[in-house]
């Protein structure tokens, strides 16, 4: 019968498509199992175990969230204004932004760094660097806000930072791109990169006791692409290792033209031994330059900006011993150090293999002089007389790699998208995961230290296409959480970041929670323009410059009517807010104030700046709501035209309405 | 035998340790209200001193405004100059009692003891009472027929606010004593008929 064969033959096609369809590989979204939402489940009301800080990217600022839960918590403004909490915006914030270019009100914040102590985090400080125009922050972490940001001369783009030695001696900086020494004789033809073009490293010191960087020195080397770098630690301790590409020199279609050479470089160097030679005053003194230092003081609530013109140069062709080049295949990314110090893992991001370094052969082979020659006048050490060996086969694209403490790494794979686990020993190949999608950076808690807390890997993904619900054509980037106890690694989490994660640290919540601060103490404010209570709150005319001394406390301002202002004068509120109470910040905001809004913490004074452009009543009120009566807090204040005669005036509850006359 | 109007060895020790826990008591909080609210999941404390208030004052009178409730001061307060001597006292008299080894001076410690602490307390209800009462017409926050008298002991809702009032270290001391002279006292009444019947 013909309807019988059409329905077998009917039959026949659906079973064959469907056939077809599950020869096609499984997709990634089952890829979840088990317990995974116990595992990353933190119940409301009950704290994470880790504080992740993740950089935020071209957003500028460092994020803070919580692990495993993936809650954000905060986001800290480092080199980027941040309305919300009035960065850059107050007359105490806008020097934090400044550089020798001006005020620069941008940056993208690429890596971050918690402060150690015998090469562990001490849970003091987050370093964070500016990629951009080269700078490197300090962010405290009693505050959770940056306390410092130093410019860098000599740098064009500071990328391979702000990475730190095993307690917090230095912070360093390899200028992106190689770029001639800042002055007059940088005016050269773009294509002289080769007798030019300088690459230098800084070193930053940091102050035990208070955090405070300072640019020790710099070593000068021949002009290259320094990529990312890691301080020795344990064996290795007084070294320091960067990674390079465009060893070929090129000045354009680097896509190409840097990507020729089967290896570049890792630059080794001695740290100790660039101490003595500065001791011995083998450093040459430059003061030619321009580059600023800005620190905020909790004390006076104000940042203050200071031009700097000096610093030292060593010149690493010149100084002995001082620097070694080790061959890394194929324009080398991360450079990651194992925790005991031993052994030094090179990722080249075009490489099919992934060279792990052994620092006692490096030794071995300075000592002996195994080296196959020279580059820009800096010997350059044998490959195989620097191996331990090398990862077979491991992925495609390799970048970073972190320690998860049992004598394995995780390497992140940005072109195959995935996570690979090996032994370093063996140099064999354990597990392997995908990541959804194209990791850049990775981070195991603690995994650049000497005792990483091999719990969890997380991977922070450049793609997340089909993860989450789409947001029109920018879509968010991702974080994501993977249990590493076992042997397998399981997925557990995906979570969105805000700009783009590239590294990031997380510590134990205990090292960090119990020093966070509640409130700055009123009696230690130090601020020029800070209002001890309520009856020391006025308005001072001093020409055409107005300052408004106010206080906030629940609910209301002091003062909260003020007459006298004329148009065109350069009104500044110092509001200081009384309130001794943690979690008890109010803000301010005007109409008109072509600025942004200001929030006060509790014992702070911070001040705004308002232009009235026009005559007429303005309100202003408090930003955040702050009690049962935040709308009630709001006040008024008396435009009148240049010139005027209506005196200066301001009360609180006492102006009371007049009746009319008429 | 000793003469039976004398005070038993261990008794006279009692007292004086109760007369140098008094002198501690001087030093130490001997009530507290505790506060917690949505807005203060991690609460609120008032300790009261003999001589002073501690805790977190300044910010329990910055939200006594809403209500009207008057701000809250020591130097308002008589009491605070004169509970440092009368404890003092009190402590004196407990070691005197030991001292002078007298029985009937027991019978009288503890009574007056007692009504010190009666009257104390009473003095605190009124205390509570007028703070609880005497509101600002002016206040923000009016609800009709609300007082915030907080207890004199134990727990009780005020709007937002649980208050829970009970005896601080320095409180607990003083009571202590007072049972102890209690007992001292009942234990000493019943020796004499003892001796009598043996």
């Amino acid at each position: 019968m013909n309807f019988k064969k059409y329905v077998l033959f009917g039959l026949a096609t659906a079973g064959m498509l469907l056939s077809f369809e599950s020869c096609k590989p499984k997709g990634a979204g089952n890829a979840v199992s088990g317990n995974a939402a116990e595992k990353t489940y933190v119940a409301p009301g009950q704290y994470d175990e880790f504080y992740n800080f993740a950089s935020g990217g071209f957003s500028g600022q460092l994020s803070v969230y919580g692990l495993p839960s993936g809650r954000l918590l905060r986001v800290i403004p480092v080199f980027s204004l941040d309305p919300e909490k009035g960065w850059g915006f107050s007359e105490e914030t806008k020097p934090m932004l400044e550089t020798s270019h001006g005020s620069v009100p941008w940056d993208d914040l690429h890596h971050v760094q918690l402060s150690k102590t015998d090469g562990d985090y001490d849970g003091r400080w987050v370093f964070a660097n500016a990629n951009n125009t080269p700078r490197i922050a300090r962010i405290d972490l009693t505050t959770f806000r940056t306390a410092e940001i130093l410019e860098l001369p000599n740098s064009g783009g500071n990328h391979s930072s702000p990475f730190i030695t095993e307690n917090t001696e230095y912070v360093v900086a390899g200028t992106r791109f190689s770029v001639p020494m800042d002055g007059e004789g940088g005016d050269v033809p773009i294509n002289t990169y080769k007798q030019n073009f300088r690459g230098t490293l800084s070193f930053v010191s940091v102050n035990k006791d208070n955090g405070n960087m300072e640019l020790a020195f710099q070593i000068e080397t021949p002009g290259v692409n320094y990529d990312l770098s890691r301080a020795g630690k344990g064996v290795s301790h007084g070294w320091f290792f960067f990674s390079t590409y465009n060893t070929e020199q090129a000045n354009t279609l680097l896509e190409v033209n840097a990507s020729k050479n089967d290896k570049d470089f890792v630059l080794a160097v001695n740290w100790k031994k660039a101490e003595e030679y500065l001791k011995a005053g083998k450093g040459k003194k430059v003061s030619n330059l321009k580059y600023v230092h800005n620190k905020y003081d909790d004390h006076t609530h104000t940042a203050t900006s200071t031009l700097k013109t000096e610093t030292i140069v060593l010149n690493a062709e010149e100084l002995e011993g001082l620097c070694y080049y080790i061959p890394c295949p194929k324009s080398p990314h991360g450079v990651d150090v194992d925790p005991s110090g031993e052994y030094i893992v090179g990722s080249g991001k075009l490489a099919a293999l992934i060279p792990v370094f052994s620092f006692s052969k490096i030794q071995k082979a300075i000592a002996g002089k195994q080296f196959e020659g020279e580059f820009g006048g800096i010997p350059v050490i044998k490959y195989e007389a620097a191996l331990h060996g090398e990862v077979e086969k491991p992925g495609l694209g390799p970048l970073h790699t972190e320690f998860d403490g049992r004598g394995n790494a995780i390497t992140s794979f940005f072109v195959s998208s995935e996570l690979v686990k090996w032994n370093i020993k063996d140099l064999k190949i354990l597990d392997r995961v995908p990541t959804f999608y194209s990791v850049g950076h990775l981070m195991i808690p603690g995994g650049d230290t000497k005792s990483p807390e091999g719990k969890y890997v997380v991977a922070y993904n450049k793609i997340t296409k089909d993860r989450f619900l789409p947001t029109g054509p920018e879509l968010a980037h991702s974080a994501q959480i993977y249990d590493i106890s076992g042997d397998k690694m399981q997925l557990l989490l995906d979570f969105p970041t805000i700009g783009e994660p590239h590294y990031a640290q997380a510590v134990k919540a205990e090292k960090v929670k119990d020093r966070s601060l509640k409130i700055f103490k009123i009696e230690e404010n130090k601020h020029p323009f800070f209002t001890k209570g309520e009856n020391e709150a006025r308005v001072e005319r001093k020409g055409n410059d107005v300052h408004v001394y106010l206080t906030t406390i629940r609910s209301h301002f002091a003062p909260d009517n003020i007459e006298g202002i004329q148009q065109g004068d350069n009104v500044y509120f110092h509001v200081t807010n009384i309130e001794q109470d943690w979690d008890m910040p109010h803000g301010f905001a005007i109409k008109g104030a072509r600025n942004g809004e200001l929030l006060v913490l509790p014992g702070e004074t911070q001040t705004l700046k308002w232009v009235p452009d026009r005559i007429g009543i303005f309100p202003f009120y408090c930003t955040d709501f702050c009690s049962a009566l935040h709308q009630e807090m709001q006040g008024y204040i008396r435009v009148s035209k240049k010139g005027s005669n209506v005196p200066i005036t301001y009360s609180l509850g006492t102006n009371q309405p007049v009746e009319k006359t008429n | 035998m000793k003469t039976s109007n004398q005070i038993s060895l261990v008794h006279r020790i009692l007292l004086i340790l109760c007369s140098v826990a008094l002198v501690v008591v001087i030093f130490l909080p001997i009530w507290r209200i505790e506060l917690d609210a949505a807005q203060y999941p991690e609460g609120l404390e008032l300790q009261i001193f003999s001589y002073k208030l501690a805790g977190q004052v300044d910010i329990i009178n910055g939200l006594n405004h809403y209500i009207g409730m008057k701000t809250l001061h020591a130097d308002d307060f008589i009491e605070f100059t004169v509970l440092p001597y009368i404890i003092g006292f009190f402590a004196l008299a407990f070691f005197a009692v030991a001292i002078a080894n007298k029985r009937k001076y027991v019978y009288l410690l503890f009574i007056a003891f007692l009504l010190f602490g009666v009257v104390a307390m009473v003095d605190f209800y009124v205390w509570e009472y007028n703070y609880g009462h005497n509101l600002d017409p002016n206040a923000p926050i009016k609800v009709p027929g609300m007082a915030y008298q907080p207890p004199l002991i134990g727990f009780k809702q005020l709007l937002n606010f649980g208050a829970y009032s009970i005896p601080d270290i320095g409180g607990w001391l003083f009571i202590a004593s007072g049972l102890i002279i209690a007992y001292c006292a009942i234990q000493e009444w019943r020796k004499p008929k003892l001796i009598k019947e043996s």
